[in-house]
């Protein structure tokens, strides 16, 4: 379905890299579904060579324009072209025809299958009737070399790190000669360091002449990375701007659509005589005999953020459910407000003040079958409030549940919907207020800002600081190395069950922690 | 004033939105079944005719629909409890079999008690009963980690090979039939409908299907029961003790489940006769899975198997079609229900020639 668009010339437009050829326009692009304006008359243009961001919160319509643009959606109104070429893609095959390759979130690879097997896979070159793996090994070697990506052809998927993972995907899409790649949210699932090295790899694939569109809410990248960026709201288009042109203020207020408040004063330190409310005291954890943690020690004073950083799956997961008592501590003690805890449960931890932000809402967070108020509830339910002799005050759940829901700003129709029916945002905001709102004394928030749009962000961050402000002791555990830094007073590292170096938020650069999370204590370099 | 109207409206169109599926389906069995006698030679409607009258035809039929209905109640319960709490209990049939032993015995040994307290105390005997033996099973699961799918299944087994065992060679009744000696007077339940099926154990269904009902909403234990039914995780995390809880509702569901046997035995049969259940308590899973593992819709599931079984004998009787056929019926209803990816599909073919229907018109 490719047609010339005739008469229509190659724009040509001066921008801040000179003489430069638009690669991609999008124009006048309307999608609904239902109801819901995902996408209303959006424009948007991409030149050729350029990295470009393509930024909004979630639900902003950034991700059905890339669908769109890739094919997997057709769009009710708006024209597309491609160098000037007015294009209509039926599916993603036609879009890969045409030079435009995707990156997903959700990495699409075959964990038993090799590197180039994975890459080859599905424009493989054969050899009469066979797969020429070789050859194939020869070309993805080649491909490697050519924008250092230190990937070996040979490897199995599932021995690969994330990071590596991400950049097979990148280069299936080169493979396939893709001229323009669309990377969706790639630095959400990287480590500080990964992250650097994919914008190293991003560059050097722009100076070859790619063109490439990151989506993205983390406006810290943005300006690191593109040369210019779209701001999407609403489903609408906002504007494009030349990055060395703006700022993160002025790019978070035009994505959200009013004043944002990105700086939170800094931690001033605890007092010297806040009492120590949490302590764990050499806390190992082993099952099916790999050891999750080996000999963790940490102290919670009152009025602190204690912020645990760390690659994920470096037994964060296990320090979180030891705590809150979902786990038994193989050994060492669990000291509560000068008592040692014998014999923990979820429910003992509660009674005893900790309350557990899960890390994952989905599986531990929120049952989703259940309504906004069970689930404001759930955890509490044995509160003399709440019930009494076993059976449930209905009537005061509802009342308490509708305080809470307004307190928290929670967008619902009604406390009886059921919690699926929220927005992600929403979602959290209904575990914060359920553990904020039984005003607990030690706080154990992990990810409580995961897959969050910018305002409840905001709103969360704040409430944790009023709560840090009213003397609790908070253990914020967090994949996101920028959160950690904006909240915490103290930082611990952790890495493969062990700290490996705690102290003042201040006393650490990114460079160092970057390090100290992949488990090296000097400077040493990462890839021997 | 109107928010109230708004409200029951609400309400009212939830209701009809859970109807929605189930009655699609019923309606489909219908007509697929009348493909199938159609096709075997026979008239749907005869047959149909038949059935309706056999199940609905006279009080005294009704009441029999409706005494054919209580254990199907109870068991249905049974099933659906455990599946709230995310246990697959199949193995009714095995708990309601040991339920009734325990009833018969207590029915027959325990002498000299007024009625108002002999029924109430076999009826304990047949729940505590069925409730331990589902709890084997519960226990199994949580020391162990075994499959309470499996192990359900093969205590069935056991359960009715040990009532066998029980009846021919401790406490048999003299003559050829393998059964026990009737209980005594003050152990039957009263008759509500003389010469009929149903007796109060129809009421002590219907009032246990309210009281579950009330549980579910309104109790910590229904409250925690559905959490870990829906996510284990999140109710563990929001301090449900998961083995108790797992524990106390395979006991719950194995007490229904003894209860509906201890039901048959001492309203129906007045004995313990081998073989007694035709298996009531797989209907369970089928009444469960029908009623959408709620109590008021597991309580009308069974009331229609109900009317289906005994519909059933009376078209064998009328008609040349076997009796059998019901179970082509149930079979259907199930597949329908259970894969609701039909009945949706129907409905959106539906749409679509409505909408162009409507086109049509205009145009």
């Amino acid at each position: 379905m490719l047609s010339l668009c005739g008469g229509f010339p190659f724009r040509r437009t001066n921008g801040a890299r000179g003489l430069t050829v638009n690669y991609l326009e999008m124009r006048g692009i309307t999608k609904s579904f239902g109801s819901v304006m995902a996408n209303n008359r959006v424009d948007l243009t991409v030149r050729c060579g350029e990295i470009h961001s393509l930024l909004g919160e979630n639900g902003a319509g950034k991700t059905t324009l890339m669908r769109i643009l890739y094919g997997m959606i057709k769009p009710d109104s708006g024209e597309i072209y491609i160098k000037g070429r007015k294009v209509n893609f039926r599916n993603p095959q036609d879009a890969l025809r045409h030079g435009i390759g995707m990156v997903h979130q959700h990495f699409m690879l075959s964990d038993t299958m090799t590197v180039a097997e994975n890459i080859t896979l599905g424009s493989e070159p054969r050899r009469g009737f066979f797969y020429d793996r070789e050859k194939a090994i020869r070309e993805v070697e080649e491909l490697s070399k050519k924008y250092s990506f230190r990937v070996d052809p040979r490897a199995k998927i599932e021995t690969l790190s994330v990071g590596t993972k991400q950049r097979v995907e990148i280069m299936k899409a080169l493979y396939r000669k893709s001229d323009l790649i669309i990377l969706d949210e790639p630095t959400a699932v990287l480590t500080t360091n990964e992250v650097q090295e994919l914008f190293k790899v991003l560059r050097e694939l722009r100076d070859d002449g790619k063109t490439i569109i990151i989506i993205t809410h983390k406006l810290k990248e943005i300006m690191q990375i593109s040369d210019r960026v779209t701001i999407m709201r609403n489903g609408e288009y906002i504007c494009t701007k030349d990055t060395c042109s703006t700022n993160p203020q002025e790019l978070a207020e035009m994505m959200v659509g009013r004043k944002v408040n990105l700086t939170v004063e800094k931690s001033t330190g605890i007092p010297e005589d806040a009492p120590v409310l949490f302590e764990l005291r050499n806390a190992v954890y082993r099952e099916n005999k790999t050891e999750h943690l080996s000999g963790v020690s940490l102290k919670l004073h009152a009025g602190e953020i204690l912020g645990i950083c760390g690659v994920e799956g470096n037994g964060q997961t296990q320090l979180i459910e030891v705590i809150t008592g979902i786990r038994p501590l193989t050994e060492g003690e669990i000291v509560v407000k000068g008592q040692t805890v014998v014999s923990c449960s979820p429910r003992k931890m509660v009674e005893l003040g900790i309350g557990h932000i899960p890390e994952d809402r989905g599986t531990r967070g929120l049952v989703k079958e259940l309504t906004i108020r069970d689930n404001i509830v759930i955890g509490y339910q044995k509160r003399k409030a709440f019930s009494r002799k076993g059976i449930l005050n209905t009537k005061y759940l509802n009342e308490y549940s509708r305080d809470v829901a307004e307190k928290f700003s929670i967008k619902a129709d009604s406390i009886s919907s059921p919690i699926s029916s929220l927005s992600g945002g929403n979602q959290q905001k209904v575990i914060i207020g359920r553990v904020l709102s039984q005003d607990p004394d030690i706080i154990i928030a992990a990810q409580p800002t995961r897959g969050v749009d910018i305002g409840s962000i905001e709103y969360i961050h704040e409430k944790l600081l009023e709560m840090k402000k009213a003397g609790k002791a908070i253990l914020l555990i967090s994949a996101d190395l920028d959160e950690i830094r904006k909240l915490s007073d103290n930082i611990a590292v952790i890495y493969n069950g062990k700290i490996m170096a705690q102290g003042r938020n201040t006393d650490f650069d990114e460079q160092q922690l970057g390090l100290l999370m992949t488990g090296y204590r000097n400077q040493e370099d990462k890839h021997g | 004033m109107d928010n109230a109207k708004h409200k029951a409206l609400t309400i009212l169109i939830k209701a009809g939105k859970q109807l929605v599926l189930p009655l699609i389906s019923i309606v489909l069995v219908f007509i697929v079944s009348s493909v199938i006698l159609l096709f075997s030679g026979h008239s749907p409607i005869s047959a149909y005719g038949a059935m309706i009258s056999g199940a609905f035809g006279d009080m005294g039929k009704i009441a029999d629909t409706l005494g054919t209905a209580t254990p199907l109640i109870l068991t249905g319960l049974a099933v659906a409890i455990a599946m709230k709490g995310g246990a697959v209990n199949i193995g009714c049939e095995g708990q309601l079999y040991v339920g009734a032993m325990a009833a018969t015995i207590t029915g027959i040994f325990v002498k000299g008690l007024p009625a108002v307290l002999h029924i109430p105390l076999c009826l304990l005997a047949a729940m505590v009963a069925g409730g331990l033996w589902a709890s084997f099973a519960g226990w199994l699961k949580v020391r162990l980690q075994t499959n309470e799918v499996i192990v359900t299944i093969m205590l069935n087994y056991i359960a009715i090979y040990l009532t066998d065992y029980i009846v021919t060679y401790w406490i048999k009744a003299e003559g050829m039939v393998v059964k026990t000696p009737n209980v005594l007077d003050s152990a039957l339940l009263m008759k509500l409908y003389p010469h009929s099926r149903l007796t109060i154990g129809f009421i002590i269904a219907v009032v246990i299907t309210v009281l579950l009902y009330w549980m579910l909403k309104k109790t910590v234990f229904g409250f925690e029961l559905q959490a870990m039914g829906y996510n284990r995780a999140a109710a563990e995390t929001g301090g449900v003790n998961l083995n108790k809880c797992f524990m106390a509702a395979m006991l719950l569901s194995g007490a229904l489940a003894g209860l509906a046997g201890a039901v048959e035995v001492l309203g129906v049969h007045k004995y313990f006769i081998k073989g007694f259940s035709p298996g009531y308590g797989y209907d369970g899973l089928s009444i469960a899975v029908l009623g959408q593992n709620t109590p008021i819709g597991v309580a009308v599931s069974a009331v229609l198997f109900g009317a289906l079984r005994s519909g059933a004998t009376m078209m064998d009787r009328a008609t040349n079609i076997p009796g059998d056929f019901v179970v082509i019926l149930q079979a259907l209803i199930i597949l329908f229900v259970a894969t609701p990816g039909i009945v949706m599909e129907l409905r959106r073919q539906g749409r679509i020639l409505f909408m162009r229907g409507k086109d049509g018109k205009q145009a």
